[in-house]
C-alpha cells in the first residue's frame, strides 16, 4: 500500500488516529462518526479477530460507497454472533442464506440491483475461511469467473471455529483442531500442499485481489477502499487470529496477526488483474516460533519435546513466502509500490 | 416495511445484549510517570511540556517548563539531561532530543519577550543568600507564591556558576542576563557585592521571615601536588572567574588540567579558546569513569583537547610535569605503578572539586555541617527553624539542574512553614518502563541533531558552539516522544475494540470505556503505543 | 395468440411476458431448452433489463436466485432431477426467508442409475420444502402456470415450483395459446416485495432463530401456505378472466360426479387417463379422474370434495418410496374416509404409460382386483431373474 507521508509523525504513522494529524489522514476507524456495522452487543468471543475485521472492512465499505452497501453473510462466527433472533449487530442491509452460497447469493444481489438500475448500491459478501476456501468454493470461483461486481472479504482463522474448531482447507500444518488432534506420530494437521487462495483469486485474473490482517487497520482500510474504487469481482483475505481456536489470550490477537505477518508466514499484499502489485514489507522481522509459541494449537510442537524438525518446515514456508512476495526489502526481487 | 416474524431483525438491536456481564478484567486508563520526568533534577513535567509542544503551542510549553525551572533557554544549553539518559525512545532509535527543545522554547520565549506574573503578595519577607541557579529559583518561586524576597551575593553580577563557571562558548551571556532579568522583573530585591555575615543575626535585625541560604560551592578544592618554585599552577574556578571577568590568566602554549569532572572539560576547552596550542587533561581513571558529561568530552576533543586516562600528576616544575601511571584494581580503584613520564606543561590547572564557603552559619550552632556541607531535613530546612539550605551548599549532585530543583522544592517548603502547612506529599509514582510500550506503533524517526559551530573557530572565539534547532526541527523532536504511559489520543483502542467500547469524548478529552459492552478481551491495553491502559480483575460481590 | 410451439419454448415465453429482472441457469436436461431459450431473449434486450447469470450449479442458481429476490428483483430459474437435489439446500433456504422465486421443475428421474426420462422422483424429494408444487397436465397449462406462479408467490411471499413433465411436455410441440404481453402485464403488476435490502432503510434477513422461536415461525410458514388454498384459486379465477381460459387452480375433476372409482394423478398424464376414462364410461365403468394442480400445499377439502362418492381411489403415481410405496397415496388417504386406496407406480424413468396399460389396470382396479401397491407393466421375468440370484 501507498505509506501515507505524515511529515511529523510524533508516533509514526501507524496509530488508528493522532490528534496531530489532519482528519483525512486518521483511519476510517479513528473517526468519531464511524458507522460501526456492526455494533455492539454481539456475541463474538472476548477479543475476537473475525469481530474487529468485519467492523473495520464494513466500515470502510460503507464510506467508500456513501453509505450504499449491502452485505451478504456465509454461515459461521460472524452470522452466529451477530445475529442470534430477536437481536442483529448490524447497522446495514444484510442477508443470510447458507454456509456454501454467499458469493453467488452475493451475486444475485448485484444482478438484482443491475436490473433494477440501482448501481450505486454496492455489494459486499463475506465469510469464513471454511465458507470460502472449502464449502463456498464453487460459488466464489464462479462469482470470479463472471467478474461479477462483488467485494467478497474472507476472515480466515484457519478453521471451522464455528462448530468448535475443527480443520478446514486453511488450517496450516501442524497445528492442532478438534480433527487434527496432536496425537501420533505426527501430531496436528498434516503438511499438505495448502490452498492458497489469494493466488487461486488472482489465477482468476479478477481486478483486484488483496490479503489483509488485524494487524494493520491502515491497511486494511486502504484495500477495502481501493477495492470499492474498482467494479468486477474482487477479493481481499484477511487473517483474523481466534482466541479460542488458536489457543491464544484474547488481547494478543493484533499481536498474533503481526507476528505472522512479520514472520512471512502470512504475506500481505495486493494484486490487480493476476498481478502483484505491491507487498507490505516485514518491518521487524521474527522467527516462526515466535509466533507459534503464543498458541497452545502448536503447544505440542514444544512439549514434552521441542519438535525443532517440524518448526524447521514451517519456517521454511514463511521464507518461502519472504522470497516469493520479497517480503525483505534486500529479498526483494524488484521494488513494487 | 412489513418484516415477517423472525426472519427479519431491526438494525443494532443487539444493544439490548449487554456484554459487559462477561467481564473478567476491565480496561482502567492510567497515567504513568515517564521516566524523562522522573529523572529530572529540576521537576519539568517533560511528557506534559513536549506534548504542548507538538501542538506547536510554544507559549503553553514554556509555560508548563516555567512552573517548575525559570531557566529554560539556559538549562536547554547547561543541563546534563538525566530526562535524554532515560528516555525510552533511546531502546528503539535515539533518545528524544528533549533539551534541544527545551532551548527552542527558551529562547522563543526570550525573543517574543513572554513573561510570568507574581503572585499575590503575602507581606512575608525572604532573604536568599546566593544568586546562582539555587537562589534564583527560589526566588523566582517565591515571587510566584506572593513572598517578598531579597536576594544577597557577594559577586558583582547575578548567576553564580551559571556566570563565573560555565563558558560563554556553553552559555552566551545574553541568554543568562535575559533569563535572570525575568526574575528580578517580578520584583526581586537583588542586592550584589554584599557578603551575608551571620545568618542569625541578619534574619533578627532585618525581620525575615525565613532564609534560604544558597552560597554554593566556590571554593576549589586543595589537594596537595608537590611543586618546584617556578611551577605555574591554578586552580579551575578562578581560571573560569577571571576568563568570565574578561580577565583571563596567561596559561602558556602547553597547559595541563588535573580532573575529571564537567570544570576540568570547561576549563581544557576554555585553554584552547586562551590560546593554548596543547591542552591536555590528566585524569587518574579511564574515561568510561570520568565523571564530566560524555558530549562535553566528545566537543573537547573535536576540539583537539587531549586526554590522559590513568594518570595522576605526581610533580609539577617549571614547564613540565611529571605523572604516574595508574591501574585500577578489581574495585575499580587506580593504583600507583610506579611508572612514570614527563610531559610539557607550562601550567598546571587543578580541577579537582569545589567546597562551600559557609562561614555565615559557622557562629550558629543549629545549624549542621558535614563534609563541608550544610545538613537539612526532607523539607531542605536547617537545624534553625525558618533557615532553608539548597544547591551546591547541601549534599547532592552538584550541577545547575539539581539546584534548580533544589530552589523549587524549598521554596514550597518555605512558603509550607510561613504558612504553618505541610507540603503535600506527592503521591507514589510507577514509572512508565519500555516494556509496558508497543513500540510497534512507532515508525523509525531519527533525532533532529543540533549543528555545531566549526571546530576551527571554536578554538579561536567564544562563540557559542552549539546551535537551536528552528522551529520545524524542534516540532518534529518534540514528536518523537513516545508520551510513556499518558494517553495521547492515538485512537489505537478506540479502533481495535472489537466491541465498540470505548468511547471517544473528544480532542483533549481522551476516552472512556463503556462497561455496558466492553467484555474485557484486553486489546486496548495491548495495542496502547504508551502504555498507558491497564487491565485491573473485576472486584466480585461475595455471596452473602 | 395460437401457436404451434414446443413445451420448453411456451413456458419461456410465458416466463418472459412476467418479466423477470434477474434468471439464472445451470443446464441439465430436459431443463435446457427453457433457459436456452430465455437466454436469448434476455441477450437480445428485448426483456432488458434483465439479468441472465450463468451459473456454475444448481446450488448457486438457487443462491443467485435468494440474493436476487432478497433485493427485491422478480427471480427465476429452472432444473431439473439432480440439479434439484443438488440445489436442496438453497430450495428450503428460499421458502424459509419468504423469497417469491418461481423455478421451472421439468421433472425426470432421479439416479442412480442415471436416467434423464420423465418421472416425479426429483419434485417429490422437494415437497416439504415449503415451496408451492404446481403440475402441469399440459403445455398450455404449463405455460399459464407459470404466470399465475409468480402472482401467487409474491401475494404470499412464498417461492412456487411449476413441475412439468420432462420431455412429455418439454419437447413436445403442441398448439399453445401464448399470453400477450399486454394481458400478462394487466394479470401481474411490478413486484413489489414486502421486504428487501435497502440502504435506506437497512434490516438483517437470515437471523439464526432458536429453540425459543423455531416452532411458531415454522407454525406461520405452515398458516402462510394454507392461505394459498384460497390464494391459488383466486389467482386461477382471475386468469381465466383476464385470458379466458380455466388452467391451474387446486383440483381438477373429471367425470367424478357418480363415479365408483377415481384415479388421482398429477401432470401430463392426465390426458392419457382422461382419454381412457372416456373409454371405460363407454363401456358402463362409473369411473372417473382427479387431477392434482396443486400438490403443495395438498388441497385436503378439494380432494375429499371429489372423492365423496368414491368407492375405490386409485393414486397413479410416477414415483414412489421404496418400502413404503406411494407418496401421493399417503396425502389423498388423509383426504378420504371408507373409500379403498391403492397405488398404481407407473411411468418411471420415462417409461411409456400406453392406454392399453391403463385400461386394464384399471379395470382391474374398478373390480377390486389390484393390490394397494402395483407396479404398471412390471417386467416380472427381468425382477424375478434378479430376485432368483442367490444372495
Amino acid at each position: 500500500m501507498p505509506v501515507e507521508q505524515i511529515p511529523y509523525r510524533q508516533t509514526g504513522s501507524l496509530v488508528a488516529g493522532n490528534r496531530l494529524l489532519a482528519a483525512e489522514l486518521r483511519a476510517g476507524q479513528a473517526r468519531p462518526d464511524r458507522a460501526d456495522a456492526l455494533t455492539c452487543g454481539h456475541r463474538a468471543c472476548r477479543g475476537c479477530g473475525e469481530a474487529l475485521a468485519a467492523r473495520w472492512v464494513v466500515d470502510a465499505a460503507l464510506r467508500a460507497t456513501a453509505n450504499r452497501l449491502i452485505a451478504v453473510n456465509a454461515t459461521g462466527c460472524l452470522e452466529v454472533f451477530s445475529t442470534p433472533y430477536p437481536e442483529s449487530a448490524w447497522q446495514l442491509p444484510w442477508l443470510h442464506s447458507l454456509f456454501g452460497n454467499a458469493p453467488a447469493v452475493a451475486t444475485g444481489v448485484a444482478a438484482a440491483l443491475r436490473a433494477q438500475g440501482r448501481t450505486d448500491v454496492r455489494v459486499l459478501g463475506q465469510g469464513g475461511d471454511g465458507g470460502t476456501v472449502d464449502i463456498g468454493f464453487g460459488c466464489l470461483s464462479g462469482m470470479f469467473e463472471r467478474n461479477d461486481d462483488v467485494l467478497y472479504v474472507c476472515y480466515d482463522n484457519e478453521a471451522y471455529m464455528n462448530t468448535g474448531v475443527q480443520r478446514s482447507g486453511a488450517t496450516p500444518p501442524a497445528a492442532r483442531t478438534a480433527t487434527t488432534q496432536a496425537v501420533g506420530p505426527e501430531p496436528g494437521n498434516v503438511f499438505g500442499q495448502g490452498k492458497n487462495v489469494p493466488a487461486v483469486a488472482m489465477a482468476h485474473e479478477i481486478p483486484y485481489v488483496a490479503t489483509a490482517t488485524v494487524a494493520d487497520l491502515r491497511d486494511l482500510e486502504y484495500k477495502v477502499t481501493r477495492a470499492m474504487d474498482l467494479r468486477g469481482a474482487r477479493y481481499l483475505h484477511v487473517l483474523v487470529p481466534c482466541p479460542l481456536g488458536w489457543g491464544s489470550e484474547a488481547h494478543d490477537t493484533i499481536r498474533l496477526a503481526r507476528l505472522a505477518t512479520q514472520s512471512g508466514l502470512f504475506p500481505v499484499f495486493e494484486a490487480e488483474h493476476g498481478e502483484v502489485t505491491a507487498v507490505t514489507r516485514i518491518r521487524h522481522h521474527v522467527a516462526v516460533e515466535e509466533y507459534l509459541r503464543r498458541q497452545s494449537r502448536y503447544a505440542h510442537l514444544f512439549r514434552p519435546r521441542e519438535r525443532t524438525d517440524v518448526i524447521a518446515r514451517i519456517q521454511a514456508q514463511a521464507d518461502r513466502n519472504i522470497t516469493r512476495y520479497g517480503l525483505l526489502a534486500e529479498s526483494a526481487p524488484e521494488e513494487v509500490s | 416495511m412489513d418484516t415477517p416474524f423472525a426472519i427479519t431483525l431491526g438494525s443494532a438491536s443487539s444493544r439490548t445484549n449487554r456484554t459487559g456481564a462477561w467481564r473478567v478484567e476491565r480496561p482502567v486508563y492510567r497515567d504513568l510517570f515517564p521516566p524523562c520526568a522522573a529523572a529530572c533534577p529540576a521537576g519539568e513535567n517533560v511528557r506534559e511540556w513536549l506534548h504542548l509542544a507538538q501542538d506547536g503551542d510554544y507559549e503553553a510549553a514554556w509555560r508548563e517548563i516555567m512552573s517548575v525551572n525559570p531557566f529554560p533557554a539556559i538549562m536547554g544549553r547547561v543541563c546534563y539531561r538525566p530526562c535524554e539518559t532515560a528516555c525510552n525512545r533511546g531502546q528503539l532509535d535515539e533518545t528524544v532530543g528533549i533539551n534541544s527543545v527545551e532551548r527552542f522554547l527558551g529562547d522563543e520565549a526570550i525573543r517574543a519577550g513572554w513573561t510570568v506574573s507574581a503572585g499575590e503578595a503575602t507581606g512575608r519577607r525572604v532573604l536568599v543568600v546566593g544568586a546562582g541557579p539555587a537562589g534564583l529559583a527560589a526566588a523566582y518561586h517565591l515571587r510566584l507564591l506572593g513572598h517578598d524576597v531579597t536576594i544577597r551575593d557577594s559577586g558583582p553580577e547575578p548567576g553564580g556558576m551559571m556566570r563565573f563557571g560555565i563558558p560563554a562558548y556553553r552559555l552566551p551571556r545574553d541568554v543568562l542576563d535575559a533569563e535572570i532579568r525575568r526574575i528580578v522583573e517580578l520584583g526581586v530585591t537583588l542586592e550584589l557585592n554584599t557578603r551575608v555575615g551571620d545568618v542569625a543575626d541578619i534574619r533578627d535585625a532585618e525581620g525575615f521571615d525565613a532564609v534560604f541560604l544558597a552560597v554554593g560551592a566556590q571554593l576549589s578544592h586543595r589537594t596537595y601536588v608537590p611543586a618546584g618554585d617556578s611551577a605555574h599552577i591554578l586552580d579551575a574556578l578562578s581560571v573560569l572567574r577571571r576568563t568570565a571577568g574578561g580577565a583571563p590568566p596567561l596559561l602558556g602554549r602547553r597547559v595541563a588540567v588535573y580532573g575529571g569532572g564537567n570544570t576540568a572539560v570547561d576549563v581544557a576547552r576554555t585553554a584552547r579558546r586562551l590560546g593554548a596550542a596543547d591542552a591536555l587533561i590528566v585524569y587518574r581513571r579511564t574515561r568510561d569513569r570520568m565523571p564530566a558529561h560524555e558530549s562535553e568530552v566528545t566537543e573537547a576533543e573535536e576540539e583537539g583537547v587531549r586526554l590522559r586516562w590513568l594518570s595522576t600528576i605526581a610533580q609539577a616544575d617549571e614547564g613540565r610535569v611529571t605523572v604516574e601511571r595508574m591501574r585500577l584494581d578489581e574495585s575499580g580503584f587506580p593504583q600507583p605503578t610506579g611508572e612514570f613520564d614527563e610531559l610539557d606543561a607550562d601550567a598546571v590547572v587543578l580541577a579537582l572539586g569545589q567546597d562551600s564557603d559557609l562561614g555565615l552559619v559557622s557562629h550558629t550552632p543549629s545549624v549542621a555541617t558535614a563534609h563541608g556541607r550544610i545538613v537539612v531535613d526532607g523539607a531542605f530546612m536547617t537545624g534553625l527553624p525558618g533557615v532553608f539550605a539548597g544547591g551546591d551548599a547541601i549534599s547532592g549532585d552538584r550541577t545547575v539542574t539539581s539546584a534548580i530543583g533544589h530552589g523549587r522544592r524549598a521554596a514550597q517548603a518555605i512558603d509550607a512553614w510561613l504558612r504553618e502547612t505541610a507540603v503535600e506529599a506527592s503521591a507514589p509514582v510507577v514509572e512508565a518502563a519500555f516494556e509496558g510500550l508497543n513500540p510497534w506503533y512507532y515508525t523509525d524517526a531519527p533525532r533532529q541533531h543540533r549543528s555545531k559551530l566549526e571546530a576551527a573557530r571554536r578554538t579561536s572565539t567564544f562563540d557559542e558552539v552549539v546551535a537551536g534547532l528552528d522551529a520545524a526541527t524542534a516540532l518534529f523532536e518534540a514528536r518523537r516522544c513516545l508520551s510513556c504511559g499518558g494517553c495521547f489520543e492515538c485512537d489505537n483502542c478506540y479502533s481495535v475494540c472489537p466491541d465498540n467500547a470505548v468511547i471517544k469524548l473528544g480532542p483533549g478529552r481522551r476516552y472512556e470505556i463503556d462497561l455496558e459492552y466492553c467484555k474485557g478481551c484486553g486489546l486496548c491495553a495491548a495495542e496502547c503505543p504508551a502504555g498507558a491502559i491497564a487491565m485491573i480483575p473485576e472486584q466480585r460481590l461475595e455471596p452473602s | 395468440m395460437l401457436r404451434q410451439i414446443e413445451g420448453s419454448q411456451a413456458v419461456a415465453a410465458a416466463v418472459a411476458a412476467c418479466r423477470p429482472e434477474v434468471i439464472c441457469a445451470y443446464p441439465i436436461s430436459p431443463q435446457t431448452h427453457i433457459v436456452e431459450a430465455l437466454s436469448a431473449t434476455v441477450k437480445s434486450g428485448a426483456l432488458a433489463p434483465c439479468e441472465f447469470i450463468n451459473v456454475e450449479s444448481e446450488f448457486a442458481a438457487m443462491s443467485v436466485a435468494i440474493g436476487a429476490s432478497a433485493t427485491g428483483a422478480r427471480a427465476y430459474t429452472a432444473t431439473a432431477s439432480q440439479g434439484l437435489l443438488y440445489m436442496a439446500e438453497a430450495v428450503h433456504n428460499a421458502a424459509g426467508l419468504g423469497l417469491p422465486i418461481v423455478m421451472t421443475i421439468a421433472n425426470r428421474a432421479i439416479g442412480a442409475p442415471i436416467n434423464i426420462w420423465n418421472d416425479h422422483s426429483d419434485s417429490m424429494v422437494m415437497r416439504d420444502a415449503g415451496w408451492i408444487q404446481l403440475y402441469a397436465e399440459d403445455n398450455q397449462e404449463a405455460a399459464d402456470l407459470h404466470i399465475q406462479a409468480f402472482a401467487v408467490a409474491e401475494r404470499l411471499s412464498v417461492p412456487v415450483m411449476v413441475c412439468m413433465d420432462g420431455f412429455v411436455l418439454t419437447h413436445a410441440f403442441e398448439e399453445v395459446d401464448l399470453p400477450g404481453q399486454n394481458d400478462v402485464d394487466d394479470f401481474l403488476p411490478p413486484y413489489r416485495p414486502r421486504q428487501f435490502l435497502d440502504p435506506s432503510d437497512p434490516v438483517t434477513i437470515g437471523a439464526m432463530v432458536g429453540p425459543e422461536a423455531f416452532t411458531e415461525v415454522r407454525y406461520l410458514a405452515h398458516v402462510n401456505q394454507l392461505r394459498a388454498l384460497d390464494a391459488i384459486p383466486a389467482v386461477a379465477l382471475g386468469f381465466a378472466e383476464s385470458f379466458g381460459r380455466a388452467t391451474g387452480g387446486l383440483v381438477r375433476p373429471y367425470r367424478t360426479d357418480d363415479a365408483e372409482t377415481v384415479v388421482v394423478a398429477l401432470g401430463s398424464v392426465l390426458g392419457t387417463l382422461k382419454d381412457v376414462v372416456d373409454e371405460l364410461r363407454d363401456d358402463g365403468l362409473r369411473i372417473g379422474v382427479l387431477g392434482i394442480t396443486t400438490y403443495r400445499p395438498f388441497p385436503f377439502d378439494a380432494v375429499r370434495a371429489a372423492l365423496t362418492n368414491a368407492r375405490r381411489v386409485v393414486v397413479l403415481e410416477r414415483a414412489f418410496s421404496a418400502g413404503t410405496g406411494g407418496i401421493v397415496t399417503a396425502d389423498v388417504r388423509g383426504a378420504v374416509a371408507g373409500a379403498e386406496c391403492v397405488t398404481v407406480v407407473a411411468g418411471l424413468g420415462g417409461r411409456p404409460i400406453t392406454r392399453a396399460s391403463l385400461r386394464r389396470a384399471l379395470v382391474d382396479a374398478h373390480g377390486g382386483r389390484v393390490e394397494s401397491l402395483t407396479f404398471l407393466d412390471l417386467d416380472l421375468r427381468l425382477v424375478e431373474r434378479e430376485l432368483a440370484r442367490p444372495r
